[in-house]
């Protein structure tokens, strides 16, 4: 009797995993279903405008800069975080000393740990600000956004891509080396087609994060609806745009956020999907 | 050596100068961050923010306040995690079913933060018709979930199948089995995993700015808005004043302070079993 019951009550546990996800989609469905019968798919998501109507009465909204803001950002942030976080990992498994790489480590890992907030206020008070300087414009921009997310997910990437590294059988290694080879081309030619899956992986998952992070960018993007013309000019990211005029916003307009809630959660989904499908699908 | 030799160990040498680099310059980002958290934040800590409350320049039911977010939280999200993380390698283990459950824990785990907050205004907020603390918990609690699935499933795949056999061997039930063998022999890992997932959670402030919202003054009452020092640090930060800005400080040095004191106790416990 006991036996069966827990097994039942575990059954339902894994079975709660499907329904909070299905429960997500049909809840944000279910508010946003005005939205979507006034703007329609397409129309939505190329409209620049977010306009609400008189007396808090209907309106106008689009999607467009806050998507491309997203989109945007979080290219800037793999752009800069890729090359930097493959550099630590390469560095923390193939160039430090044994000495350095205990330390090194766990202070990576350590920093992949900071809650994303506290990134998020560096940058306003001092990253920004000194971005401005070198580059004009504004202090809180696209450029500094993007930046900002780079560095948030640089110690995961690399923490990820080091533990894929090491998994590399020293017996590839060393036969690379007898054979003459040298280190880059071991990396190259050994290392990153062995640990390949895993590094992918590592950048995937960052991705995922970079998508869908909102307190590290709501500080520092500036959050108005305007398309930036320079990468140092301020927009808006989906998240940043839930983040600050959510608690705010009236029937059609709410709509309009559940909408746009919705679309992150489609794009982040459909991402983590085909990644996993494509480079992750023989782990266990 | 001839020119080709040359060009490979002088592309070598780029490369690994190139990595290096690339290294230091992320360490210097990081390590940038870390020392302003620690001079503004020190800077900005007194005796008396830990007996104020916000409404009084305080901390102290913010702190209150977002402990017991996150500990509702793990009382909701581990029992469901860990059973659920049982389920799928004690009983579903490579089962389409699983395999099916185990992907998509994987997804949810990736999910915005924020869209998990807008998703609990929509059941939990806007039909009780107001902010309150059990929505914050649910919101944290889905997404503790999916780490709790994840690490219980593979901790428990590192217990030995004989463990499992001699057991059923005694006449013990598969519910015996798991509940008095696997879990006792897993029960390092398992504690690692939920503290982590606390970890995580207990500094996330998206999925809180519109379920539990914010309260300037101390309470219990989950029924209502729910003090919160991560939202409190969003505000605070972006007010214009100084004594404003430096709460926003001292509380992010304190809230980095717990995330990393649990991470480096997990380590500690990991490491101490690993000697044994």
């Amino acid at each position: 009797m006991f036996n069966r019951l827990f097994r039942l009550s575990s059954y339902t546990a894994a079975l709660l995993v499907l329904v909070i996800l299905a429960g997500i989609f049909g809840v944000l469905y279910y508010y946003a279903r005005d939205a979507i019968h006034d703007f329609g798919f397409w129309h939505f998501i190329t409209t620049s405008t977010w306009e609400v109507g008189e007396d808090d009465e209907g309106g106008v909204f689009g999607g467009l800069i806050p998507i491309l803001g997203t989109l945007f950002s979080t290219g800037i942030a793999m752009l800069f975080a890729v090359p930097i976080a493959m550099g630590i990992a390469v560095f923390l498994t193939e160039i430090a000393t044994e000495k350095l790489k205990a330390p090194v480590g766990i202070a990576i890992e350590l920093l992949a740990a900071i809650p994303s907030i506290i990134y998020g206020m560096w940058g306003l008070f001092y990253f920004g600000p000194m971005l401005q300087r070198l580059f004009g414009g504004q202090s809180n921009s696209l450029l500094t956004a993007g930046l900002v997310l780079g560095i948030m997910v640089i110690p995961f990437m690399a923490a990820i891509s080091r533990d894929a590294i090491n998994t590399t059988p020293a017996v590839l290694k060393e036969s690379a080396y007898a054979m003459g080879a040298t280190r880059f081309e071991v990396v190259k030619d050994v290392i990153f087609p062995y640990a390949k899956r895993g590094i992918i992986g590592s950048m995937v998952l960052s991705l995922g994060r970079a998508l869908g992070e909102t307190m590290a960018v709501a500080f520092v993007i500036g959050g108005v609806f305007r398309f930036p013309h320079s990468l140092t000019q301020p927009t808006i990211s989906i998240p940043v745009l839930l983040a600050n005029n959510f608690a705010e916003a009236g029937d059609l307009e709410l709509s309009a956020m559940f909408y746009m809630a919705l679309i992150l959660f489609g794009i982040s989904f459909i991402t983590i999907t085909i990644a996993k499908f494509f480079f992750l699908k023989d782990q266990k | 050596m001839n020119a080709t030799q040359r060009r490979r160990l002088l592309l070598n040498r780029a490369i690994l100068i190139l990595s290096t680099v690339a290294a230091v310059i992320g360490l210097v980002f990081l390590f940038w961050i870390l020392t302003t958290l620690l001079i503004k934040g020190l800077d900005s800590i007194h005796w008396r923010i830990f007996t104020h409350d916000l409404v009084e320049k305080g901390l102290r039911n913010l702190i209150v306040g977002q402990m017991i977010l996150a500990g509702v939280a793990s009382l909701i999200g581990v029992p469901l995690g860990l059973l659920a993380g049982i389920y799928l390698r004690e009983y579903g283990l490579n089962s389409a079913f699983a395999r099916f459950i185990r992907n998509l824990s994987d997804v949810m785990m990736s999910a915005p933060s924020i869209v998990i907050g807008v998703f609990i205004y929509g059941i939990l907020v806007a039909p009780v018709g107001g902010f309150n603390g059990w929505a914050g918990s649910v919101a944290l609690a889905i997404m503790m979930i999916p780490i709790v699935v994840s690490t219980t499933d593979s901790m428990l795949s590192l217990v030995p199948q004989e463990l499992r056999e001699a057991g059923i061997a005694l006449g013990a039930s598969k519910a015996q089995v798991i509940l008095t063998i696997v879990l006792k022999a897993a029960k390092i890992g398992l504690v690692t995993g939920i503290l982590l997932a606390f970890a995580r959670v207990v500094g996330e402030t998206a999925p809180l700015l519109f379920t539990s919202a914010n309260n300037d003054y101390f309470t219990l009452n989950m029924n209502q808005q729910f003090p919160s020092l991560t939202v409190s640090i969003y505000q605070l930060a972006t007010f214009p004043d100084k004594p404003s800005q430096d709460l926003a400080w001292a509380g992010s040095v304190i809230l980095t302070a717990l995330v990393l004191l649990i991470n480096l106790t997990t380590r500690y416990i990991f490491r101490k079993r690993k000697s044994k």
